[in-house]
C-alpha cells in the first residue's frame, strides 16, 4: 500500500488528491529540493544520497543533457559544453553578457534577439533552457520520493534580482513543467527556516555566501511581514575564490607557471576546494599534486590558510557596512544573524561575522539546505497542508498598476513595491456631456506614457446613466491576492453599473524567442498530458464501476430502497457508457455524479459493519479501549 | 487487539512530533471516499476527544474515534523506505482488498 505522512489535525487528505509542494533553492553553484512530511521540512537526497545537486548541465551530442555531479566531473574534460553558473546570465542581455563573459569558459553566439546563448554541440543554449534542465532533474527527485505529481513549487530568488531576471526564473521553472506558486527572496526563506516569521518583529541580517556570489540582506519583520531594508553584495565572490586563493597558492608553492590549460586550472581548483573543506574539521591538510611533469607534495594549516581568505572576508565585509548605512541601523541594533551558503562553514567566516555583527550566527540548520527549507516550509502553506493561516509571507508588487488617462497617460494605482494582497480605490468622471462608456485600460510600469508601459486589459463600463460632464462618480478598484492575481473593476457610485476584469499581471512574455521555445515544448506536452488525464480519469472510472457493483451485489439488497437502487443503477450505466468514449470532462462528471449517488449507500454499509462489530461486545470494552 | 506501532515507526513519530513543538499523540482513523472505500487518516493530534480510545505504544499515545476502530482494530503501524519514498503504512488485518495504490481499502 501507498506509504503516508502525518498530517496535521484535519487536513487529511483523500487518496489520489496529496497536495505535495516544493521549495527548490536554485543556486548559482548548487540547487536543492525540499519538502515538508509529516509535519517537518527537509531537502531530498537522490538516490545516492546526495542532497546538492551541482547547478552544471552538460549538453552531448545524440542524448539528453547530463544535469548535476557527473556534469561537473565532466567540466574539466569538456570545458565548451559543461555550463556552470548559469544563475549570472539569467536574465541579461547581450550587452551584459559581453562584460560577465569574459571570465567564463564558454562559447557565445549573439542571437537575433537580446537573448544571449551558448554555442553547445547539441545547439545553441539559453540560460532558461539550461536553467530548466537543472529544474527537471529536481523535479523528477521529488516525484519518485513523494510519489505523485507535484501541485507546486516555490523558488527562491536574491533579493536584489530584477524583473528581468524574476522573469527568466519563472520561464526556466514553466519550461520544466513546474507549476511556480510564487518566487520568494533566498534571504526570507532562510529566515523562515529559522522561524523567525514567528516573532512579533525584529531586524534580521542574513549572511549568505555561496559558491560564487556573497549576498548580505537586512530584513525587518513587521507583523508578519518581511521587509527588505537593504541589501548589499558581491556577484563575483564566494567560496570558488578561496579554492582559486588555495589553488594560486599551490601553484606558486609547486612552481607551476600560469600558462596552465583550462583543464589544468579546474583540477587545481577542484583540489583547492578539496583543502578548504577539508581545513573546517582539521588543522592542517595534507596535499599532492600529480598534474604536469613535476608532483609535488606539501600542506596547509588553518593560520595560513586563514591569511589567504582573510582578504575575501574582508571583501564582504565592505558590502555589510553599506546594507547597515543603506537600512540606516548600526550592528547592534541586529536581533540575529542568519548564515546561509556553503562557504560560511568555514570557520574563518563564522569568526569574522560574529565579531563584525557583535553576536554569534544562527548556523544550527545546514547552511547549504537552509534556503530550499524555508521555501519548502512557504510551499507546504501556499498548498493549503496547514489549517489556518500559519504563515503567509506577504510579496511585493514588482512593478506599478496604473490605468490610462485622458491624453495616453499613466496614472499608478497600486506603486511598486506594494505588499500583496492589496486594494487600493481611485474615483474618475466622464470627460464629455452625456457619456455612457468608458473605457478602462489596465497597465503595468514605471513609464509615464501609456505607450511605454505594458499593457494587461482593456473593458469598458456600460450604461453609465446620460449625465453632465464631470458629474459622473466611477470608482475604479484594483485589488491583487496573494498570488499575484489582479481583478479590476470599475463602478458607477450613482447608478450601480459595474464591470469586472481579472488579469495576470507580470507574466506577459513579450520576448518572441521564449513564446516559440514555450510554444515548442508544449505542442506535445498538452497531447500527452491530455492522454494521460483522460486515461487517469477512465481508470478512476473503472476502479468505480467495480466497487460499486461489488458494493450492491453485498449489500444492494438489504440497505436500498427501489428507487435508490435504480438511481445508482442509472449513475453506473451512464458511467460506463461515456467511459468508452473519450470525453474527459464527460466521464469526470460522471464520477462524480455516481460519487455523490453512493455517498448514503456507503455512509449506511458503514454503519452497517459497524453494527456487526459491536454486536456481541458491550459498550464499556470500547470506552475502554481493550 | 488495540494499536501498536513499530520501535521505528514510534522513532519517527516522536521525531517528528518534537520538531512540530506540541501535540498530544497521533490520531489514526478512517474516512469514508466516495463509495465503498474507505481511507486512512494520520494526523497529528492536539486534543483528545471524550469518546476517543486511548492506546499507548512505545511511548507514543494513539488516539482512534471508536468508529473507526472496528476498521483497524489490530492495526500495527510501520514506517519504511520504499526507493526513496518513505513513509508510514498500516499492516492492517481487517482490509480485504485495496485499490490499486493502496490508499483507499475495503474490510
Amino acid at each position: 500500500m501507498a506509504l503516508l505522512q502525518i498530517s496535521e489535525p484535519g487536513q487529511s487528505t483523500s487518496p489520489h488528491e496529496h497536495r505535495l509542494a516544493v521549495g527548490i533553492d536554485l543556486g548559482t553553484t548548487n540547487s536543492l529540493v525540499a519538502t515538508v512530511r509529516s509535519g517537518s521540512a527537509d531537502t531530498l537526497p537522490d538516490a545516492t544520497g546526495e542532497h546538492l545537486l551541482p547547478s552544471v548541465v552538460r549538453y552531448l551530442t545524440d542524448a539528453e543533457p547530463v544535469v548535476g555531479r557527473a556534469a561537473l566531473e565532466a567540466a574539466a574534460s569538456d570545458p565548451l559544453n559543461t555550463i556552470a553558473s548559469v544563475k549570472r546570465l539569467m536574465g541579461r542581455g547581450v550587452a551584459d553578457i559581453r562584460h560577465i563573459g569574459e571570465t567564463l569558459p564558454y562559447e557565445f553566439v549573439a542571437g537575433e534577439s537580446q537573448m544571449p546563448r551558448i554555442h553547445t554541440v547539441s545547439g545553441d543554449r539559453s540560460p532558461v533552457e539550461i536553467s530548466a534542465e537543472i529544474l527537471k532533474v529536481l523535479k523528477q527527485r521529488a516525484e519518485s520520493t513523494l510519489g505523485g505529481e507535484l501541485t507546486g513549487a516555490v523558488i527562491t530568488v536574491p533579493a536584489y534580482f530584477d524583473d528581468a531576471q524574476r522573469q527568466a526564473t519563472k520561464d526556466a521553472a514553466r519550461l520544466a513543467g513546474l507549476h511556480v506558486f510564487r518566487l520568494l527572496n533566498e534571504p526570507t526563506a532562510a529566515a523562515v527556516a529559522y522561524g523567525l516569521d514567528q516573532k512579533p518583529e525584529g531586524i534580521y541580517a542574513i549572511y549568505d555566501l555561496g559558491g560564487g556570489t556573497f549576498d548580505i540582506s537586512i530584513l525587518r519583520l513587521n507583523r508578519g511581514v518581511f521587509e527588505v531594508m537593504s541589501t548589499a553584495g558581491d556577484s563575483a565572490l564566494g567560496g570558488d575564490d578561496m579554492d582559486h586563493a588555495v589553488a594560486n597558492w599551490m601553484m606558486q608553492e609547486a612552481g607551476i607557471s600560469g600558462s596552465a590549460g583550462r583543464g589544468e586550472l579546474r583540477a587545481l581548483a577542484r583540489e583547492g576546494r578539496r583543502v578548504k573543506e577539508a581545513l573546517t574539521d582539521s588543522d592542517v591538510v595534507n596535499i599532492e599534486l600529480n598534474q604536469g611533469d613535476r608532483p609535488w607534495r606539501g600542506e596547509l594549516n588553518v593560520d595560513a590558510f586563514n591569511r589567504l581568505v582573510d582578504p575575501l572576508i574582508d571583501r564582504t565585509l565592505v558590502p555589510c557596512k553599506r546594507a547597515l548605512r543603506d537600512a540606516g541601523i548600526k550592528a547592534d541594533e541586529i536581533d540575529g544573524v542568519v548564515l546561509v551558503g556553503g562557504s560560511t562553514r568555514v570557520r574563518r567566516v563564522r569568526e569574522r561575522v560574529e565579531s563584525f555583527f557583535g553576536k554569534p550566527p544562527l548556523a544550527n540548520i545546514d547552511p547549504d539546505r537552509v534556503v530550499a527549507i524555508g521555501a519548502a516550509l512557504q510551499a507546504d502553506v501556499l498548498a493549503g497542508n496547514k489549517s489556518e493561516d500559519e504563515m503567509l509571507l506577504l510579496d511585493i508588487t514588482p512593478l506599478s498598476l496604473g490605468i490610462e488617462i485622458m491624453g495616453g497617460m499613466t496614472e499608478k494605482i497600486i506603486p511598486r513595491n506594494s505588499t500583496i494582497p492589496i486594494a487600493k480605490a481611485q474615483d474618475f468622471t466622464t470627460f464629455k456631456d452625456g457619456q455612457t462608456a468608458m473605457s478602462i485600460h489596465v497597465v503595468q510600469g514605471e513609464r509615464e506614457m501609456v505607450d511605454d508601459c505594458r499593457s494587461l486589459a482593456r473593458f469598458e463600463l456600460r450604461d453609465i446613466p446620460p449625465m453632465a460632464a464631470g458629474g459622473a462618480r466611477i470608482r475604479v478598484t484594483y485589488q491583487v491576492d496573494a498570488d499575484g492575481l489582479l481583478s479590476v473593476n470599475a463602478r458607477e457610485q450613482t447608478s450601480g453599473v459595474e464591470a469586472h476584469v481579472e488579469v495576470k499581471p507580470s507574466y506577459g512574455l513579450t520576448d518572441n524567442e521564449i513564446e516559440t521555445m514555450l510554444k515548442d515544448s508544449f505542442a506535445h506536452a498538452r497531447e500527452d498530458m491530455d492522454a494521460r488525464n483522460l486515461r487517469e480519469q477512465q481508470v478512476d472510472a473503472d476502479r468505480l464501476i467495480e466497487s460499486v457493483t461489488a458494493a450492491l451485489a453485498a449489500d444492494g439488497e438489504e440497505l436500498l430502497d427501489d428507487a435508490e437502487r435504480t438511481a445508482i443503477l442509472a449513475a453506473l450505466a451512464n458511467l460506463e457508457a461515456v467511459r468508452q468514449g473519450s470525453d474527459l470532462q464527460a466521464i469526470k462528471q460522471a464520477i462524480s455524479a455516481t460519487d455523490a449517488v453512493t455517498q448514503d449507500f456507503a455512509a449506511r454499509r458503514m454503519d452497517a459493519g459497524m453494527r456487526k462489530a459491536l454486536t456481541g461486545h458491550t459498550l464499556d470494552e470500547f470506552t475502554s479501549g481493550k | 487487539m488495540g494499536i501498536t506501532l513499530t520501535e521505528n515507526a514510534a522513532q519517527h513519530v516522536n521525531s517528528f512530533m518534537q520538531k512540530r513543538g506540541k501535540g498530544v499523540g497521533l490520531r489514526l482513523g478512517v474516512k469514508t471516499t466516495g463509495c465503498s472505500g474507505l481511507a486512512y487518516v494520520l494526523e497529528f493530534a492536539d486534543d483528545i476527544d471524550s469518546e476517543d480510545v486511548v492506546f499507548e505504544s512505545q511511548g507514543v499515545k494513539i488516539l482512534v474515534d471508536p468508529k473507526s476502530l472496528v476498521y483497524i482494530d489490530g492495526t500495527e503501524l510501520d514506517y519504511t523506505k520504499e526507493g526513496l519514498n518513505e513513509g508510514f503504512k498500516f499492516e492492517n488485518p481487517n482490509v480485504k482488498d485495496e485499490c490499486g495504490c493502496g490508499e483507499s481499502f475495503t474490510v
